[in-house]
């Protein structure tokens, strides 16, 4: 049962990941798109009296919130339960970059010293979860979606849109890899 | 509730697949965003092949849903375009901060990873000032 640990190649896990996209629309005409679900939770719990927020939320969101606690119980049984023991197998090159940035643990999906709670007194740590989390809530609803709705789901349905948006995505984390991220890890 | 056990299980297979393909690993992103792999190249340019082919099926032939219902797919509003630049730049600029996107994010919580809390707090901050200021943005 070594697929249940090993990591999957790309010309596997790429098709399976696109293969979401008709999964959805004919298990019930839904949509992909995971970020919606942000907009959800606010119009759930704090709408205030953002008309941004003041919509039938169960009727439009019930079923991705419902597929988001699946992504989460397949996390847990993907890197949880069949864990991949060894390390993620990024480039030598890419190593020898993030190792000249002060990253010194490569043990598990992420970086362990940047993903702690423990990080969370660090600057490094504050940037990385606090605002890297911001910059992709606030982020995904300004740009229309994330990657699934418009990368993928966009994209796949020929949106001149969702391409700005995917450049647009790209120009971004082209930004923060190569200039903002070494001045946050300095 | 129980015809909304599928997309429990569309979910928890997403979910698996996000991980197995490493897709949710920061140093994964940082490969990407330098350029040194052709992994998530491959995965993301193979998954919109896919969904290029199946929506053009689905169209072409007419494929209802499994309920029968005609699919339908809401165009993006492609009157705007300020929005899709600075927002999708926002965007990017914490993806590859963060390294995860809303999918891993959630994925990683699965994982273990209950520091994950912290990102899913702040994106549902960030969405909430979003929809509080967006009056005033371009859009």
């Amino acid at each position: 049962m070594d697929f249940l640990t090993e990591p999957w190649p790309w010309y596997i896990a790429g098709p399976l990941i696109g293969l979401t996209v008709p999964g959805l629309l004919i298990m019930g005409g839904k949509k992909f798109g995971i970020s919606s679900n942000f907009r959800h939770a606010c119009a759930a719990c704090f709408p205030g009296d953002v008309d941004f927020f003041h919509y039938d939320w169960k009727k439009e969101g019930t079923w991705n919130m419902i597929f988001l606690t699946g992504i989460v119980l397949g996390g847990f049984l993907a890197g949880y339960v069949w864990a991949n023991p060894d390390p993620v197998a990024i480039s030598a090159q890419t190593v020898a970059d993030l190792q000249a940035l002060g990253i010194n643990s490569f043990e598990g999906l992420v970086p362990a010293d940047l993903f702690s709670w423990a990080s969370l007194g660090t600057f490094e740590g504050i940037m990385i979860l606090a605002l890297g989390g911001f910059l992709v809530g606030f982020g995904t609803r300004y740009g229309g979606g994330c990657t699934s709705g418009h990368a993928i789901t966009g994209i796949s349905d020929l949106q001149i849109a969702s391409v700005v948006a995917t450049i647009s995505f790209f120009v971004g984390g082209l930004i923060m890899t190569h200039i903002i991220l070494p001045l946050i890890l300095s | 509730m129980l015809s909304n056990l599928r997309y429990l299980v569309g979910g928890l297979y997403f979910g698996f697949i996000l991980v197995k393909s490493e897709v949710v690993s920061w140093f994964r992103i940082q490969e990407m965003f330098r350029f040194q792999d052709f992994h998530m190249f491959g995965i993301i340019g193979s998954a919109i092949i896919v969904g290029i082919i199946s929506i053009q099926i689905i169209k072409r032939m007419n494929i209802p849903d499994i309920e029968g219902n005609p699919i339908s797919i809401p165009p993006k509003d492609s009157s705007q375009w300020k929005r899709y630049i600075i927002g999708g730049s926002m965007f990017g600029l914490g993806w590859a901060l963060l390294g995860a996107c809303p999918g891993p994010i959630f994925a990683l919580l699965g994982t273990g990873l209950t520091i994950m809390i912290i990102p899913i707090v702040t994106a549902t901050f960030g969405t909430w000032l979003y929809g509080a200021v967006r009056h005033k943005l371009p859009h």
